[in-house]
């Protein structure tokens, strides 16, 4: 049984975000991740707010330059299987149709996906950490082997849960965010939260900030995207190591490069020394070489997460060279 | 709290061919108008402590009943309904025996509060019969003898019929994608896979 709370489901964005304004408010949008924070007690609710009933935070809508709007609600089965989204934003086709179970794709939404608590078991367990307001990290000296290789700031060591996000950040996508005081649009490699900013937080997201739409941008020209996701179970499970990747060629050399690591760092991780070691250049094996070399140049293993290093050497190797013109 | 429902059973049916322990259960529905009970529709808060009074599109049949805001749809579809083919397995949307259709859809029943099912419409296992017949599915697991235990069967079955009623004509693939949310430890996947293929066919 859930701890009790209080709920409400409004029917206009501006009273879902009075309503946040409370004390110890938390948003509900598909709810496949609060409801198991509230159940281990990874936070506590005083009150429910469930966005559910805002119909015009759902669907997807083409912009007029051939970039697509993609409201918060709108499930991460509907983005998987969303034509224009397979053919010319296929990272984001690809991570969608990776995440978790169908059962959880039809009922988890795209905004719930990058606003997802993360999955250390310390955090999610019954441990005062860091991340939890806490002095101490248990995974630094602990059971690390899922944690991450960048980023830490030697304080917090998760990896960002969501497969969606690494995605989108190739892609360029901007978060859309409606608040109390502003709404305002930010680029999403500005959206997540690194431990050195704030330990507590995995986004810029103040408590009565309600992501509204995920907005992708034209591609570029000759964009090719992908997501790859390496995982322990063939079916559900999160990304011990991910990649995803948007490339551009002009002739056969990479005009335009995003890479970006999931499973790797706090938030997802843009690997700009793979990106310069491809920049230019042809994708031949000394350069793919290369690249995957240096995406895990500053790599700081655990104790038990060392093996995540070859594995996202081989990634980086196996995926940029299916990119290959 | 006035009984003026009686139990709910599906289509009045047995099922016990099927499964041994679907049985619909003593449960009293309770009333509307007790004290506390608000309109869910307002956009007024519910305090933790209070019921409110919700309807529940189930298997075609509407339920009128007061739950607490945190009550899972799960919770009460088993234990205020007495509909207990759909089953409690880790509560974590790890497992799948809890899955029900929410507009022909496979979700989990557990990671779903009831309040956020209403207006919606939810088809349980007790849903797929046919009278007192099984369904085709049901039907087809039953004869391909797709389980052991059993404990998983309900959900592998609403997981199959939601795949089937969006793609009638799954390849293997399809198949095992759409019950890879739906964990059977006593490993009786080839014989779910063929079951659910059976299913198509038959449909
Ligand atoms: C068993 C299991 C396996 C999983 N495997 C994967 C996996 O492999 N890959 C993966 O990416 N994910 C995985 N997930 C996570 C799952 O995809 C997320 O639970 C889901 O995407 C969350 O969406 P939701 O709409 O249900 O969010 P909710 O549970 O409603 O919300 C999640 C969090 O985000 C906040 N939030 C939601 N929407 C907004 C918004 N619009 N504005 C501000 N804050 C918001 C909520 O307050 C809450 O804290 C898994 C989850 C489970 C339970
Ligand atoms: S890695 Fe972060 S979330 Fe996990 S125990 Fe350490 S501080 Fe907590
Ligand atoms: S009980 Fe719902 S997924 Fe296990
Ligand atoms: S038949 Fe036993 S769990 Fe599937």
């Amino acid at each position: 049984m859930l701890p009790n709370f209080a709920y409400t489901r409004p029917d206009t964005l501006k009273e879902a975000v009075k309503q946040l304004g409370s004390e110890e408010a938390r948003l509900h949008a598909g709810g496949t991740d609060l409801l198991g924070c509230l159940r281990d007690g990874v936070f506590s609710a005083q009150k429910v707010v469930s966005i559910s009933k805002l119909d015009a935070l759902r669907g997807i809508t083409k912009t007029s330059k051939g970039g697509l709007e993609i409201g918060t609600l709108t499930t991460i089965t509907a983005v998987a299987e969303h034509p224009l989204i397979q053919s010319d934003f296929t990272a984001l086709a690809n991570a969608a149709g990776e995440v978790a179970s169908p059962q959880l794709r039809n009922q988890g939404t795209l905004g719930g996906n990058i606003c997802q608590k993360p999955r250390c078991w310390y955090y999610r367990g019954e441990f005062d950490c860091l991340r939890k307001g806490g002095d101490t990290c248990y995974a630094a000296e602990g059971e690390n082997q899922y944690h991450c290789l960048f980023g830490s700031d030697d304080t917090c060591f998760i990896v960002h849960p969501s497969d969606t996000a690494p995605a989108l950040t190739v892609l360029d996508a901007q978060v859309r965010i409606a608040g109390r005081w502003r709404k305002k649009t930010v680029p999403i490699d500005s959206f997540f939260v690194l431990p050195a900013d704030d330990v507590q937080k995995e986004t810029i997201l103040g408590a009565d900030d309600i992501v509204t739409e995920i907005v992708l941008p034209p591609p570029p020209a000759g964009i090719k995207s992908s997501y790859c996701k390496v995982r322990a179970r063939r079916s559900w499970d999160f990304a011990l190591a991910g990649i995803a990747l948007a490339l551009a060629f002009n002739d056969a050399k990479v005009a335009h490069a995003r890479v970006v690591l999931s499973g790797a760092a706090p938030i997802p991780w843009r690997s700009m020394a793979a990106e310069e070691a491809i920049m230019g250049q042809e994708l031949t094996p000394d350069i793919i070489s290369k690249a995957a070399t240096a995406a895990v140049k500053d790599a700081e293993p655990l104790a038990q997460n060392g093996y995540k290093v070859p594995l996202f050497k081989g990634l980086v190797e196996q995926e940029l060279a299916k990119m290959k013109v | 709290m006035a009984k003026n429902k009686k139990p709910h059973r599906g289509k009045g049916v047995t099922r016990r061919e099927f499964m041994t322990n679907v049985s619909a259960g003593a449960v009293a529905v309770a009333a509307a108008g007790t004290l506390g009970a608000k309109d869910a529709e307002a956009t007024a808060v519910i305090k933790p402590e209070d019921m409110v009074t919700i309807d529940l599109q189930i298997n075609q049949r509407r339920h009128r009943l007061l739950v607490e805001p945190r009550w899972s749809l799960l919770f009460v579809i088993r234990e205020k309904l007495g509909l207990t083919a759909t089953k409690f397995g880790c509560e974590r949307g790890e497992c799948g025996s809890c899955t029900v259709l929410v507009n022909d859809v496979p979700l989990y029943a557990c990671m779903m509060l009831a309040m956020e099912a209403q207006d919606l419409k939810i088809t349980t296992l007790e849903g797929l019969m046919q009278g007192e017949a099984l369904g085709p599915v049901q039907k087809a697991f039953l004869e391909q003898d797709a389980y052991q235990c059993g404990y998983c069967t309900s959900g592998q079955i609403m997981a199959a019929e939601g795949l089937l009623r969006k793609q009638p004509h799954p390849s293997i693939e399809e198949i095992q994608t759409g019950v890879s949310g739906n964990l059977c430890r006593c490993g009786a996947y080839p014989h779910i896979f063929k079951a659910i293929a059976q299913a198509a066919k038959a449909r």
